[in-house]
This record gives structure tokens, C-alpha cells and sequence, in this order.
């Protein structure tokens, strides 16, 4: 089932949780709600599954929900048939694990509800694909995090919902479970193809898991697209910053000349204050200078586990250390102990000035 | 250097203990328990002893006071089942909702404690009597309250809902949001969720509320005793007829009612605690 959402915007008394925003989920897709906390990811998520209603506002295009062709945004929570995960699982603590998967079933009005050999038979079926059949009669405080939240999940499923809404389903795991749950939710939705839409803080987490990503801050939404894109091409600052690690570089260009304290980079620029931004692995190191670009600093913190060694970076010239990702063969060939003094090369920067992506590459490099 | 160098002053041996002041507060709050709670009970006992089983017998079964066991437990039972449906509505009201006064309306829960239960049993009396105007209203439609045992039920009410406010309304607070929301997105009715869900979630603070108040209307002699008539055989309490025997100076008879109204009490917290203890269990993990 499709969502659309139109002119969807929010008020908590005078404080505005959300600007009016429009969003379209195609049917089947698994999109993420990404931001940070206090950018209206989570009020969004709970106007789409009823639990807030959107304001009404007095102008001339009115808030509208649809699911498919049916419009939803006078539709009660309990009617609009979708799932709804929340991030402390909100299990029944007085039912067993079984009672919980059967509830939406067992509340159906008396017409339409499963016979008791059915709603059995459903209720295994569920617990057997989050693989906790065997549990199915402990109650919830019998159960790890992980666990419960496989149970809360298989809950929302029960009611075989129009879209499945989860609002930072992994937030109060441990980094392994999130993992493993991550992993989990992904093949469950390619099994059975559901729209679904979760709420995360994590970045990683929602490049990992959507189909596409929906980025949030202060209220609005700064960027729709496939988690290959925003990374690549992100579309304003914010985006950028929030997507990963950045390093710094802010100086006056003149001439063609960046220049910052003693730290001189040959820019494509017209004159002017700039600030420059640069990936982590957008940052090579070596023992000399060159002429269009003198970068001088000292290695602070070296950590050498995983794929690439992490090292920081500090020098005068910098308000904030840097950080850059080298591959272990340059980081024996160049011996990066604490306190050596090297080069910085940029590979590429990015620069926004006027809320556009300007994708520059250094021009001698 | 080694680890093996570094020793540690021994001046714990002894104590594993990291708190301080165990030996102290255990000591006082014994001594204390002993001195306020467990020495009536032994005095009480001890004035029992002056009875053979069979006088013993046969004063608690005295007819006169058998109907006031009655009398009392009836309007114990309606005192506490009333508390039990409006304690639970006001500690909903004022966990659940926002309103101007909310804060007088929780400083008034505890008016009944506050209140001398004389002062109130007077304020009652008056109100409910016929010449009083409630009662006069009343009276008009062919109900009479004071000196009948619904005034008995009304002045236990009355100094007992706190204890059902008070116990139910933390667990209310506790109870976060998303339960609620999640039943209702499950589908069910806002009648379904109260039953099913948020009614079993308070279950044992309302049931332990009520036993509380039950138990302390047992007892209560204060406010009731001006607007229950106290005639014999139909508005007798049974507090009352400890206080009869004490005006006889029978001490030992006063002794012998007091210690059954003792028993159902400690009886009645003794099985809520268990049943308590059971239901909490299971919902932190234990085999239930």
C-alpha cells in the first residue's frame, strides 16, 4: 500500500514540531526517517499511523493522508489498519508471549475474527518467523530486548497491517542485536514486501536497511533519495554533516590561494572566507608538501583496528583535530606513530555555498 | 614494579559491608517495632488470658455482637467496593488528564487523613441527619442515610479513599503511554484496552488499594460512631461494642472482640500480600 502524505505539518502549543511537508512512499518500500533528535522524525512517523493528528491549517490545501486511494487523515488509529512498533516495545507484561501475537486478533469485532484454531495456527506461524515459537508461553519479562522487540514486531504483523510503522525499532538494543535484528527486518520485508516506515537517529542504520531516506531537521524534510545518493550527492550542508564524519578547512581565498594561519591550498575560488569540507577518507598523508598545497600537521591518535586505520589530526591551523582514514599499507609505509609530523593532501572537497552541492575537485590535483 | 607490591590496608577485615550504620538503624527500627507495634498486640493477648476458650467463646458470639460483625463487614464491603470504582476514576482523572485545580483536587485526596475522623463524623452526622440539608433532600425522596447503615458505608467511604487513590494512582503514572496506544493500534476499542490491557496492568495496586481501605474500615470508629444511630441489633459496629465493654471496665471482653477484628485484618493483608506477590512475579520474569 502507497502513502502519501500532503501539507503535513505540526504545532505542540506554540512550539512547531513540523513545517508542512509532502512525501510519497511507493508500495513496497522500505523508507527511513533519518535526523536528529528534535527534528520531527518521530511526530511525522505518528501522524502517518494516527497516534497525533496533523494541524488543520487555515490555508487553502488542506493535510491529507492516503493509503492507496483511501484517505486516512480523519481515520481513526484503530481503523487505519497499520503496524506499529514503538522503540520500548509497549508489550503486554500480564500475557504471555502468545497472547500478545494473538491480540489484535482476539480484539477483531465478533464477524470478522479468526476462529480459535485459526488464530492459533496464525499466531504460530508468526512466532515461527521471528523464531520464537518455543517461547510462546513465557511473558515478556522472561525475554532479552532483542526478543521482545521480535515479539512486538510479530504483533503489528498479526493484523496482516497496510504499512508497517516502526519508530527506532533498534534504539534501545546493544550494537550486536541491532545488528543482527538490522539484518533480520531486511530479509523479513524482502519475504513479504510490506511498506514500511522506521524512524532512526542512526545513519548508519538508515543507509543500511531504506530504500530510500527521508533526511530531517528542525521540521523539514532536506532530502529524499536512495541511500547511494545522499551519500554521494548530498544537496545541502546539513545533509552532508550528518551523513558521516566531516573535517574542516575554513580560510580567506585570494588569488586562487587559501590560506589559513601557515596552511596554504590552491583553490578554483573566487576571493572570500570559504569553509571547505572533506571526507575522512578524502584525506591522504604525506612526509612532503607540494607547491599548490602546504597542509602541515601532527598525528594526536592512531587506531588501527578494522579495515583502515582511523588517525587524528591537529595543527595550529585548525579549530577542531581532523580525521583520516589510511589504508594499512600507507600507515606502515609512512610509520604513523603519535607526534609525527606530516602532509595533508585533500583528494577532493566539497564546498556549499548557496545551499547547492558544489563538487570540486582540487584543480591540480 | 608489580602488582604484588601494592597491598591493602586491612582496617575492613571483618565488615564486608560497604553502607554504613547497618548494626544502628536495624537496632533502632526494632526496637521501635517492638515498642509501638508488637507490645499492644502482647498487652491484648496478655488480657485474653483472663478468659476461659468457652467465655471466650461465648462473648464473641454474643448475638449482640454478631450482628454488629455485620453490620460492620456489609458496610465495609460497600464503603470499599464504592472506593474501589471512584478511587480508581479520581487517580485516573488525575494522572490522565490536564485541568486547572489539579493540584487542589491532589491536595484534597489527602483531606481524609488529615481530618480528625471526630470532625468528620460530626460534619457528617449533621449533613445527613433529617434536619441537615442533604439529608433533608434525601428525605424527601424516601431515603434516609444517617442512622442506617448506608451513613455507616458513606462515613467509611469517606475516610478511606485515599488509600485507593494513593495506591493506584503511581502505578498509573508508571504506565507509559505507548501500552494504551499500542492496544488501540492493535485495533481494539478504547473499551477492550481499558479491560484487557491497562484494568490488568493496575490490577494489584487497585485490589491492594481496596483491601486497604476494607481493612481500615473495619476499624473505624471515629467518624462513623455519631452518624450510625448505634442502635443495637442494626447499627452497632463493632468497634463500638469494644468501646461498650471498656465504659463496663471489662477489659477482657473489649480484649476478646478486639482480637477477632485483629485476626480478619492481619488474615485479609496477609492473603492481599501473598496474591500480591504472586501476580508481581510474574510480570518480572519469575514462573508465574
Amino acid at each position: 500500500m502507497s502513502i502519501r502524505l500532503e501539507n503535513i505539518g505540526k504545532h505542540f502549543g506554540d512550539t512547531r514540531a513540523l513545517e508542512p511537508v509532502n512525501l510519497d512512499i511507493h508500495e513496497g518500500e522500505l523508507v527511513g526517517l533519518l535526523g536528529p533528535s528534535g527534528s520531527g522524525k518521530t511526530t511525522l512517523l505518528r501522524i502517518i499511523a494516527g497516534l497525533e493528528n496533523p494541524d488543520r491549517t487555515g490555508t487553502r490545501t488542506p493535510a491529507r493522508i492516503l493509503f492507496g486511494q483511501r484517505d486516512v487523515t480523519h481515520v481513526h488509529v484503530r481503523d487505519r489498519r497499520i503496524g506499529f512498533v514503538f522503540q520500548h516495545y509497549a508489550l503486554f507484561r500480564h500475557m504471555s508471549v502468545f497472547d500478545n501475537v494473538a491480540f489484535g486478533l482476539t480484539v477483531m469485532p465478533k464477524r470478522s475474527r479468526p476462529s480459535r484454531s485459526e488464530i492459533r495456527a496464525r499466531v504460530f506461524r508468526l512466532l515461527e518467523m521471528v523464531k520464537l515459537e518455543h517461547l510462546a508461553e513465557r511473558y515478556p519479562a522472561q525475554l532479552s530486548g532483542g526478543q521482545q522487540q521480535r515479539v512486538s514486531l510479530a504483533r503489528a504483523l498479526a493484523v496482516e497491517p497496510d504499512v508497517l510503522l516502526l519508530d527506532e525499532p533498534f534504539g534501545a538494543l546493544d550494537a550486536k542485536v541491532r545488528q543482527d535484528l538490522r539484518r533480520w527486518l531486511r530479509h523479513l520485508h524482502e519475504e513479504l514486501n510490506f511498506t514500511s516506515v522506521f524512524v532512526t537517529h542512526d545513519q548508519e542504520e538508515a543507509l543500511e536497511l531504506s530504500d530510500r531516506v527521508v533526511v530531517m531537521s528542525d521540521g523539514r524534510i532536506e532530502q529524499i533519495d536512495t541511500p547511494e545518493t545522499l551519500y554521494r550527492a548530498p544537496q545541502n550542508r546539513f545533509v552532508f554533516e550528518f551523513l558521516g564524519d566531516v573535517n574542516h578547512l575554513e580560510g580567506q581565498v585570494h588569488d586562487g590561494v587559501l590560506t589559513c594561519g601557515d596552511a596554504r591550498l590552491a583553490v578554483d575560488l573566487p576571493d572570500g572566507a570559504e569553509d571547505l569540507l572533506l571526507r575522512p577518507h578524502e584525506v591522504c598523508l604525506a612526509e612532503q608538501a607540494e607547491a599548490d598545497c602546504h597542509l602541515p600537521v601532527t598525528v594526536t591518535a592512531v587506531s588501527p583496528v578494522g579495515a583502515e586505520v582511523r588517525v587524528e589530526l591537529e595543527a595550529d591551523w585548525l579549530a577542531s583535530p581532523w580525521l583520516a582514514t589510511v589504508r594499512h599499507a600507507d600507515f606502515e609505509r609512512l610509520e604513523l606513530h603519535r607526534g609525527r609530523r606530516l602532509f595533508a593532501h585533500p583528494r577532493q572537497w566539497h564546498r556549499f555555498a548557496d545551499e547547492k552541492a558544489d563538487f570540486l575537485k582540487p584543480h591540480a590535483a | 614494579m608489580s602488582f604484588q607490591a601494592i597491598r591493602l590496608p586491612r582496617r575492613f577485615s571483618g565488615s564486608t559491608r560497604v553502607l554504613p550504620g547497618f548494626g544502628l538503624s536495624m537496632g533502632i527500627s526494632v526496637l521501635f517495632i517492638s515498642l509501638v507495634l508488637l507490645l499492644p498486640m502482647v498487652g491484648l493477648f496478655g488480657q485474653l488470658a483472663h478468659l476461659s476458650l468457652a467465655e471466650y467463646w461465648a462473648i464473641i458470639t454474643d448475638p449482640r455482637v454478631v450482628a454488629s460483625y455485620t453490620t460492620t463487614i456489609g458496610a465495609a464491603g460497600v464503603a470499599a467496593l464504592i472506593n474501589a470504582v471512584f478511587g480508581l476514576l479520581l487517580a485516573w482523572v488525575l494522572v490522565r488528564y490536564e485541568f486547572s485545580g489539579k493540584r487542589l483536587v491532589d491536595a484534597l485526596m489527602d483531606l481524609p487523613f488529615a481530618l480528625p475522623t471526630a470532625v468528620a463524623g460530626i460534619t457528617l452526622a449533621t449533613l445527613y441527619a433529617k434536619s441537615g440539608w442533604a439529608g433533608g433532600l434525601l428525605d424527601f425522596f424516601g431515603i434516609k442515610v444517617a442512622y442506617t447503615w448506608v451513613g455507616i458505608a458513606l462515613a467509611m467511604a469517606f475516610t478511606s479513599i485515599p488509600f485507593v487513590v494513593r495506591t493506584v494512582q503511581p502505578v498509573l503514572e508508571d504506565m507509559p503511554a505507548e501500552i494504551d496506544e499500542a492496544a488501540v493500534s492493535l485495533g481494539a476499542s478504547d473499551g477492550v484496552a481499558f479491560r484487557r490491557v491497562i484494568l490488568p496492568h493496575l490490577w494489584p495496586a487497585l485490589v491492594t488499594g481496596t483491601g486497604l481501605a476494607f481493612v481500615r474500615s473495619l476499624g473505624e470508629f471515629g467518624a462513623v460512631i455519631f452518624i450510625a444511630g448505634n442502635a443495637p441489633y442494626e447499627t452497632e459496629i463493632t468497634a463500638l461494642m469494644i468501646f461498650v465493654k471498656l465504659q463496663e471496665y471489662d477489659f477482657a471482653g473489649a480484649s476478646a472482640i478486639a482480637s477477632v477484628v485483629l485476626f480478619v485484618s492481619l488474615a485479609l493483608l496477609l492473603a492481599i500480600n501473598i496474591w500480591q506477590g504472586r501476580f508481581v512475579r510474574r510480570l518480572h520474569g519469575g514462573k508465574g
